[in-house]
């Protein structure tokens, strides 16, 4: 593992937040297997060192835009479960009020401008929040996340242009988990991904994102210098997506084995590598970790109850917010 | 007759047309092994190969581009759009230069492409994949947009989509994939501007399209238990509009309501409503009535969403007005 953080706070706190992704995902799961939640939605399990590991380098200042796969940058920029919850199954306490479900779940408060059903939609967003804080001043940086599937939109191309023209503070973070939808990463992307930033002068790097501290450690000196107004920068982020593409993507030997689904989870899984090195580094002893998981799955199941009781919003609600006053 | 699903309806078309002429090809996100999320292309990669059967990249804007110059330079491509938000990313393609390439050069060059597409909320898909948008490209000359309402039509106008010469855009009903109806063995097109009189009736005239097909039927037999008499008429194509079918109903009955998934504002339901206006005011006892997807972006909470798309006790309520004189100058 590589080094970053020398706090036992913040080592745990990064443990924590991985598990309440995780722990988030399996009860949104079973919510989906027990028709309890309208819809379908993309599950974040095995990527979370990703977003925990970027968005610990990041304060509430700072923006992050979001995928449809976006329950853990969520969790990983400071939002609740019991508002998360409530707005996966449609309520009016939920962080849209309802009005956006799993594709546009964000808490906007602490900087996440949405999550986005459109591959590649938020990354113009994310540029122009650079642009603002580059044009009014302030210190912030966004990060724009995105998947290996969304490399193939003109879009990327257009923006990260303008953000090395104009060296804009907002960091590309490419979440490559190895497939689009049921096709593989190599059979839709030509060439190298990172080259392609490299080709507008863009730093570009590549990291093992299993790893939170190896994230976290690159993306908090990437923030540093973006803030400095060296930016943009690009990460190619090495992952793995655990279930189907989305939950109803059950039968998925077509596209890929088993075997290879077996090998991500049991030998490169983030959390397990990370609850190994905080015992073996003394951070945190196996009863303390045990203890910490189970109070996340507690504080899950206790806002789930909540979220199913909870009430839907009011019939009038369907045309508020369509103009803003 | 047998009865098969509007899914597979479309899929034998497919295969039909692409036996039948080998410049045609599919080319679109995870049509090939995966035969896309709905599995409405399933088995054809397994015939026509990946050379006809083509998966691209999430590049929406790219692949259409690349239909278009097939077509002009005599290929029949048969474009595989996953969900018809994403007509927004296309954009240009299909109507800067699709839908003007044959008028800009004069009648020299033809762009012979069909985008297969869809259309419907209430699968709790939110505001980015539950729109009806052909109201958007039906306002293009030069495009002609299909409405299938069933597996039988499915089949028929995907058939003459595909051998016309011209980009047509085919939106399909995302609720229906599983729905049977009866669809012959023998091969059957369905000619573009020819609607269909679904349910004959005297009191007034319920013009549905795709989608909304069904919910006008169903508001007619809500109606007919209480002595109203509609008559149901699915156009099928909305350009080109059979307007003489609607026409000639509309006389007959004095009173129609125009049902369409699109948001009501500028939408299709206007157009058919003005038009009706236009050529059968004399006949006319009521306004023309529309009704449409509330002008709102569909919310994801089956609470809300619910309330934005029109339903048959909603069809059939707005119908009892008209037929009571009661909306005469509410219009
Ligand atoms: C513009 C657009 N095209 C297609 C889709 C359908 N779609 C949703 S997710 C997805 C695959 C995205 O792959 P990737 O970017 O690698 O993200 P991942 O799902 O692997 O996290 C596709 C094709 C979409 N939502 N938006
Ligand atoms: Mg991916």
């Amino acid at each position: 593992m590589a080094e970053a953080k020398h706090n036992t706070e913040d080592y745990l706190r990064m443990y924590r937040q991985m598990v309440r992704i995780r722990t988030f995902e399996d009860n949104a799961n079973q919510l989906y297997l027990s028709a309890k939640m309208p819809g379908l939605t993309h599950m974040y399990s095995g990527e979370e060192a990703v977003a925990v590991g970027i968005c610990e380098a990041l304060t509430d200042d700072d923006r992050i835009t979001s995928t449809h796969r976006g329950h853990g940058h969520c969790v990983a920029k400071g939002a609740e479960f019991k508002e998360m919850f409530c707005e996966l199954l449609g309520k009016e306490e939920g962080y849209c009020r309802g009005k956006g479900g799993s594709m546009h779940i964000a808490d906007q408060s602490h900087g996440n401008l949405g999550a986005n059903a459109i591959v590649g939609g938020s990354m113009g967003i994310a540029t122009g929040s650079a642009l603002r804080a580059k044009l009014l001043g302030s210190n912030d940086v966004t990060v724009c996340f995105f998947g290996d599937g969304a490399t193939a939109q003109g879009l990327l191309y257009e923006v990260m242009n303008m953000a090395a023209l104009w060296n804009l503070p907002v960091i590309y973070a490419c979440e490559n988990n190895g497939y689009s939808e049921y096709t593989k990463t190599e059979e839709i992307a030509a060439g190298s991904i990172t080259a392609r930033a490299e080709a507008f002068g863009i730093e570009a790097y590549q990291v093992d994102g299993q790893d939170v501290l190896a994230v976290n450690a690159l993306t908090e000196r990437l923030v540093d210098r973006a803030r400095k107004g060296e930016g943009p920068f690009f990460i190619e982020l090495m992952t793995y997506r655990y279930h189907g593409h989305h939950v109803g993507d059950i039968n998925r030997e077509y596209y890929r084995s088993k075997d290879e689904e077996k090998d991500w989870k049991e030998n490169r899984d983030p959390i397990i590598r990370f609850r190994a090195h905080l015992v073996s580094e003394g951070i945190a002893t196996e009863e303390e970790i045990d203890a910490i998981n189970a109070e996340i799955e507690k504080d899950a199941s206790d806002a789930v109850a909540y979220a199913l009781d909870a009430p839907y919003p009011d019939p009038s609600e369907v045309d508020m917010h369509v103009y803003a006053d | 007759m047998r009865e098969i699903t509007l899914s597979q309806a479309v899929n034998e078309a497919l295969a039909e047309e692409m036996r039948r002429d080998p410049t045609t090809f599919i080319m679109g996100e995870d049509v090939a092994e995966a035969g896309t999320p709905f599995k409405v292309l399933s088995g054809l990669v397994e015939e026509f190969g990946t050379e006809r059967v083509i998966d691209t990249p999430i590049a929406e804007p790219g692949f259409m581009g690349m239909a278009v110059g097939a077509a002009m330079t005599g290929a029949r491509p048969i474009v595989d759009l996953m969900f018809g938000d994403f007509i927004f990313l296309i954009m240009d393609q299909l109507c800067n230069q699709a839908a003007k390439t044959h008028y800009m050069s004069g009648g020299k060059l033809t762009v012979p492409l069909v985008l297969r597409t869809n259309l419907g909320a209430t699968r709790r898909s939110a505001a980015q994949h539950s729109q009806s948008l052909q109201a958007l490209v039906a306002h293009i000359p030069g495009l002609k947009v299909a409405l299938p309402s069933s597996a039988y039509e499915a089949k028929g106008l995907m058939k003459t989509a595909i051998r016309d010469n011209n980009p047509v855009v085919i939106f399909e009903d995302k609720l229906m994939y599983q729905d049977k109806a009866p669809v012959p063995e023998e091969e059957y097109l369905i000619p573009f501007g020819e609607a269909n009189v679904k349910r004959t009736g005297s009191d007034i005239t319920l013009i549905g399209t795709s989608s909304m097909v069904q919910v006008a039927e169903k508001a007619a037999e809500i109606l007919a238990a209480e002595g109203i008499s509609a008559e149901v008429i699915d156009p099928r194509t909305i350009v080109p509009l059979d307007e003489a079918t609607l026409i000639e109903s509309v006389k007959k009955t004095s009173r129609a309501i125009v049902i369409d998934e699109g948001h009501q504002s500028f939408g299709v339901t206007s157009e058919i409503a003005s038009r009706l206006n236009e050529k059968a005011f004399y006949h006319l006892d009521a306004p023309v009535l529309r009704m449409g997807a509330m002008d709102v972006p569909v919310p994801f909470s089956p609470a809300l969403e619910d309330l934005t798309v029109p339903t048959p006790e909603s069809v059939a309520a707005a119908a009892r007005k008209l037929c009571g004189g009661e909306m005469i100058h509410a219009a």
